[in-house]
C-alpha cells in the first residue's frame, strides 16, 4: 500500500517536473494591460485594455501592421469603385475559425448587422456610420437589416457600400467594431458566445483562461494563416490599475511590457532603465471646455481669449507632468491623417508671455472686469492627481488677470454627467481620435443637433456654434479630392480657434516601457502593438 | 440555544429587505449613470443600453423587477463588466476574498492573542515595548502604503517572493497580501487582549488563585485567558467582516482576483447590479457573523447564557 502510495508520488512529481519543463520551453509575454476588460465581444468593447486582447483573438477585414498601419487581414486584397463608395473585399484561403468552421464573407455580413442592431446595443457602432443605412438601422429606422449595404457574393466576396466616400475607411476597418464574429456561434449561444467555455476566434491567440480582476491568457492559434511567423506562444494580460505598482512589478520580473507608468517616474525610468521607457505622441489632446451657452460669463470671446493665450503651455508637459507632453495651440493632433501639411498655430502662441498677460488684462478690462471686480470662475475636473496638478496651475496663471478660480472635483461618472448637462463654467476633457482622421476631432465643435425641441450637444460640451464653421465641415464630409477635403477641414479648425472654442492643453503621449527582451515593438500614434509581432528572448 | 438561533435567522429577512431597498433608491439618487463616461453616447445607443438593462421604466418597476429576479437568486447583469453576470463575479471572486480574508484572521487572531498575553504578562518591560512598536506601524501606516512597501523590498530589492499576481495553488502569491491585511488586525487584537488581560490579572480571583499556590501558567490557563477573551471575540466578528471587505487596496495593488474592489469601482461607475449584489453579499456575511460572534459569547460568558 505505502509502496504504490510511493510509487504514485513519484510519478506525479516526475509529470509535474515534464509539464514545467515543456512550459519553460514555451514563450510566454507578461503584459501589463491596465483595467479589467469589461467584454471580450468586439461589439461591446470600448478601451484600449479590451482592444489589446481582442485585437489578438479576432481579426478584421484588414489588421495592424507592427507600426499599426492598416494591412491586408482576413481580406487579402479589395477593389474600390471610382466614385469611392463601394468596397469590395476577397477574403484569403483556406482562414477558420478555431472550431474548424472556415470564416465566410456571411460572418461579416453578419456581425455588421449585429453591430448595428439596436438591441445589441454597441457603444461605438457610431464608429461605423459610413456604410449605408448603418445609422438608420441602428436607430430602428429600418428594421429590415437586408437594407445594410453589406452584402455578401459568395463565400469568399464581400460588398460594402458607403454613404459617401470615406477616405478613411480602409482604416475604421482595423477598429475592432468591423470585426467578424461566429455566425454559428452566436445563433446558437446568443452573448453568451465570450464566455470562456464557448469562444472561439480567428485572430492569431485564442482566449483560454480569464481570471476577473487579475488576467486574461491566450495561447497562440496555430491554425492561424500566419502562425509560422507568430513568435510569443502564450500571453497574460495583466489586470493592475495601480501605476506604481506595476512598475514595481515591472522591476521585479513580472511583467515584459508595460502600457503605462508614472509620470514623475520618467526621470527615475531615463535614469535606471534607459532606453525601456517610451514616450511616444499620440493622436488625443487634453483640452478644457469653455461653457458658451447664451447667459454664461464664457459666451464673451474675449475672456475666451484672455483665459486661453495666458495659459503658459510649455511648462504644463516637461515640468507639471514631467513626461514632455507637447503643448497645444490647435484641435488637430499633429501626425493626423488626410490633412494639411501645416497645422494650426496661432500668432499669439509667438508673443512673449509678458504682452500677453497685458493684453489678456486690457480684454479682461474691455469685458468689465479687473482687480477692482474680480471673475470668479468654476473649474471643474474629474479625480486624478494630474488633472489636479494642471487645474491647480491654470488658477495660479489666470489670478493675474484678476480671475479667481473655484476648484471642484468629483468621479468621471458626476464629472461627464455635469459636462454633458452644461452644469460648468470651465471644465477637464480629453479626446483620443477612434480613427486617424481629423474630422474625429473636429466633429467635437460642431453645433448640437435639436431633438424633440431639446438640443443635443453630444461631445460639444463647451456648446460652441458657428455656422461658417459647419457648413465647412458639411462641405468637407462630401468632398472627394482628399487634399481639397484637407483644406476645408483646416479652415473650420481656423475658424474655431481664432474663436477660442475651447482651450486646447497638450498632446497626448503613450507612455509604455518595454523589457529589452522584447523585440517587434514599434511606438505608433495610434499606441497599438499586436502580440503577433513582437518576440522574447530570455 | 437552537430557537435563539432560528429568531436571530427569522429578524434577519425583513433587515435584508430594507437594506437592499435603501440600498437601490439611495444609488439611483447618485448623478451619472453606468453610461457615462468620458464620451457622450449617441442618444439612440444609449436609448439601446438603457432598455438593454430595463433602466428605461419607471424606478418602482425596476425595483419590483429586482427584488423578482433577487427572490430566485439572480443578482442581475452588470452594466459595466459585460462578460459576466453579478452572480459569476461573486462566484470567481468571492473564494479569494475569503481565502485571503480567512489566512489574514486566523494568523492576525493567533499572533494578536499570543502578543497580547504576552506583552500583558510582561508589562512595562522590553518584550511589551517591542509590541507597543510593531502595533504602532500596524495602525499608523495605511494599508497601500505597507502594500507598496512591501511589494518593493521583497519583490523588488530582495526578490523573495512575487511582487503581486495570482497563480492557482501557489502560497508564495498570498504572503505579502496576507501580511498586509493580517498586520492592522494582529495589532488591534493585541492591544485588546493585553488591555483585557492586565484588568484579569488583577482580579481578586486571580489574587485568590494565586494565593492558593497556584502555578503562574495555572493561573494563566485555568482563570485569566477565558474571561479576557471577551472583548477580543466581540472584535472578531466585525474584524473578519472587514477583512472580508477591506481588501480593496490589496486587491488593486497586487492584482488579485478578489471582490473588494468591485465594492468601491462599481459604485464609481454606477453599476448599479454590482453595487447591490456585493452590498447583498456583504450584509449576509455581517448578519452570520454577528451571530456566531453571539453564540460563541454565549459558550464563553454563563452570564449571557442563561439570561
Amino acid at each position: 500500500m505505502k509502496f504504490t502510495t510511493a510509487i504514485k508520488a513519484v510519478a506525479t512529481a516526475g509529470a509535474m517536473a515534464l509539464m514545467m519543463s515543456t512550459a519553460a520551453s514555451a514563450v510566454t509575454l507578461q503584459l501589463h494591460n491596465g483595467a479589467d476588460p469589461g467584454t471580450l465581444d468586439p461589439h461591446r468593447a470600448s478601451g484600449d485594455w479590451e482592444n489589446r486582447v481582442i485585437g489578438d483573438y479576432i481579426e478584421g477585414l484588414l489588421t495592424e501592421s507592427a507600426s499599426a498601419e492598416a494591412i491586408p487581414g482576413q481580406a487579402e486584397s479589395w477593389e474600390i469603385s471610382e466614385d469611392g463608395t463601394v468596397y469590395t473585399f476577397k477574403l484569403r484561403d483556406g482562414i477558420q475559425w478555431s472550431d474548424g468552421t472556415p470564416v465566410t464573407a456571411g460572418d461579416f455580413v453578419f456581425a455588421f448587422q449585429r453591430l448595428f442592431n439596436p438591441a445589441t446595443a454597441a457603444d461605438y457602432a457610431y464608429l461605423q456610420f459610413p456604410i449605408k443605412n448603418a445609422e438608420k438601422i441602428n436607430s430602428g429606422e429600418i428594421t429590415d437589416f437586408n437594407e445594410l449595404g453589406v452584402k455578401a457574393i459568395d463565400d469568399k466576396t464581400l460588398e460594402i457600400t458607403l454613404e459617401a466616400s470615406t477616405p478613411f475607411f480602409l482604416e475604421a476597418l482595423t477598429h475592432y467594431t468591423a470585426f467578424p464574429v461566429p455566425k454559428h456561434k452566436v445563433e446558437e449561444l446568443g452573448d453568451d458566445w465570450t464566455k470562456v467555455e464557448n469562444i472561439i476566434g480567428n485572430g492569431p491567440y485564442l482566449i483560454k483562461e480569464w481570471l476577473p480582476g487579475s488576467y486574461v491568457r491566450s495561447e497562440k492559434n496555430p491554425d492561424y494563416y500566419d502562425a509560422a511567423n507568430v513568435q510569443i506562444d502564450e500571453v497574460f494580460y495583466h489586470v493592475l490599475e495601480d501605476q506604481a505598482a506595476a512598475l514595481n512589478r515591472y522591476r521585479a520580473g513580472e511583467f515584459d511590457i508595460l502600457t503605462d507608468f508614472p509620470s514623475d517616474q520618467y526621470q527615475w525610468l531615463q535614469d535606471n532603465m534607459p532606453g525601456q521607457a517610451h514616450v511616444t505622441p499620440f493622436l488625443g489632446i487634453y483640452y478644457y471646455v469653455m461653457n458658451q451657452e447664451e447667459g454664461q460669463v464664457l459666451s464673451d470671446v474675449r475672456i475666451r481669449e484672455a483665459l486661453s493665450t495666458t495659459v503658459v503651455r510649455d511648462v504644463i508637459g516637461p515640468d507639471i507632468l514631467g513626461t514632455g507632453e507637447l503643448p497645444a495651440y490647435g484641435w488637430v493632433p499633429p501626425g493626423t491623417s488626410n490633412y494639411v501639411e501645416n497645422a494650426y498655430h496661432p500668432e499669439w502662441a509667438d508673443v512673449p508671455y509678458e504682452e500677453r498677460v497685458e493684453k489678456a488684462k486690457a480684454l479682461m478690462t474691455e469685458a468689465g472686469y479687473g482687480p477692482d471686480n474680480p471673475l470668479t470662475l468654476q473649474l471643474r475636473y474629474n479625480t486624478n492627481d494630474n488633472h489636479q496638478r494642471i487645474a491647480v496651475a491654470l488658477a495660479a496663471m489666470w489670478e493675474p488677470l484678476g480671475v479667481n478660480i473655484e476648484l471642484f472635483n468629483a468621479e468621471t461618472a458626476v464629472h461627464y454627467d455635469a459636462l454633458r448637462s452644461g452644469d460648468f463654467q470651465i471644465g477637464r476633457a480629453g479626446w483620443l481620435l477612434d480613427y486617424n482622421d481629423p474630422s474625429n476631432t473636429l466633429d467635437l465643435l460642431k453645433t448640437g443637433v435639436s431633438q424633440d425641441g431639446t438640443m443635443n450637444w453630444g461631445n460639444n460640451y463647451g456648446r460652441y456654434s458657428n455656422a461658417e464653421f459647419d457648413s465647412l465641415m458639411a462641405q468637407a464630409s462630401t468632398e472627394l479630392d482628399l487634399e481639397k477635403r484637407g483644406e476645408l477641414l483646416a479652415n473650420a479648425e481656423k475658424i474655431a480657434m481664432d474663436e477660442f472654442a475651447a482651450i486646447p492643453i497638450y498632446w497626448y503621449v503613450s507612455k509604455d516601457v518595454v523589457s529589452p527582451k522584447i523585440s517587434g515593438f514599434e511606438a505608433n500614434p495610434k499606441n497599438i502593438f499586436r502580440t503577433r509581432w513582437l518576440s522574447k528572448s530570455e | 440555544m437552537l430557537s435563539y438561533a432560528f429568531r436571530r435567522v427569522l429578524s434577519a429577512i425583513p433587515i435584508a429587505l430594507i437594506a437592499v431597498t435603501i440600498c437601490f433608491f439611495i444609488l439611483r439618487l447618485a448623478p451619472g449613470g453606468p453610461f457615462d463616461g468620458e464620451r457622450a453616447l449617441p442618444p439612440t445607443v444609449l436609448a439601446n443600453l438603457r432598455a438593454h438593462y430595463n433602466l428605461d421604466q419607471p424606478l418602482i418597476t425596476q425595483y419590483f423587477l429586482y427584488i423578482g429576479r433577487l427572490l430566485q437568486g439572480d443578482l442581475g447583469p452588470s452594466m459595466v463588466i459585460d462578460g459576466f453576470n453579478v452572480s459569476d463575479l461573486i462566484r470567481i471572486g468571492f473564494p479569494f476574498t475569503l481565502t485571503m480574508a480567512l489566512s489574514a484572521f486566523v494568523i492576525a487572531t493567533v499572533i494578536g492573542l499570543l502578543a497580547g498575553m504576552i506583552a500583558a504578562v510582561n508589562q512595562n518591560k522590553w518584550p511589551d515595548y517591542i509590541l507597543v512598536l510593531a502595533v504602532m506601524l500596524g495602525v499608523v501606516v495605511p494599508n497601500f502604503l505597507m502594500a507598496a512597501l512591501l511589494q518593493l523590498w521583497f519583490g523588488v530589492y530582495l526578490g523573495w517572493l512575487p511582487a503581486g499576481g495570482w497563480v492557482t495553488g501557489s502560497i508564495a502569491h498570498l504572503v505579502l497580501p496576507v501580511t498586509v491585511l493580517a498586520w492592522p488586525h494582529a495589532a488591534r487584537i493585541s492591544r485588546l487582549m493585553r488591555g483585557s488581560m492586565i484588568e484579569v490579572l488583577g482580579t481578586n480571583y486571580v489574587r485568590t488563585a494565586r494565593s492558593k499556590g497556584l502555578g503562574e501558567r495555572l493561573v494563566l490557563a485555568r482563570h485569566a485567558i477565558k474571561p479576557a477573551l471577551l472583548p477580543v471575540v466581540s472584535y472578531l466578528g466585525p474584524g473578519l467582516s472587514y477583512l472580508l471587505t477591506g481588501s480593496l487596496a490589496v486587491e488593486q495593488i497586487f492584482g488579485l482576483p478578489g471582490i473588494g474592489k468591485y465594492f468601491v469601482q462599481a459604485a464609481l461607475n454606477r453599476d448599479y447590479g454590482i453595487v447591490l449584489g456585493t452590498t447583498i453579499l456583504y450584509m449576509f456575511i455581517i448578519l452570520a457573523l454577528n451571530l456566531i460572534v453571539d453564540l460563541i459569547y454565549a459558550w464563553l460568558d454563563p452570564k449571557v447564557r442563561y439570561r
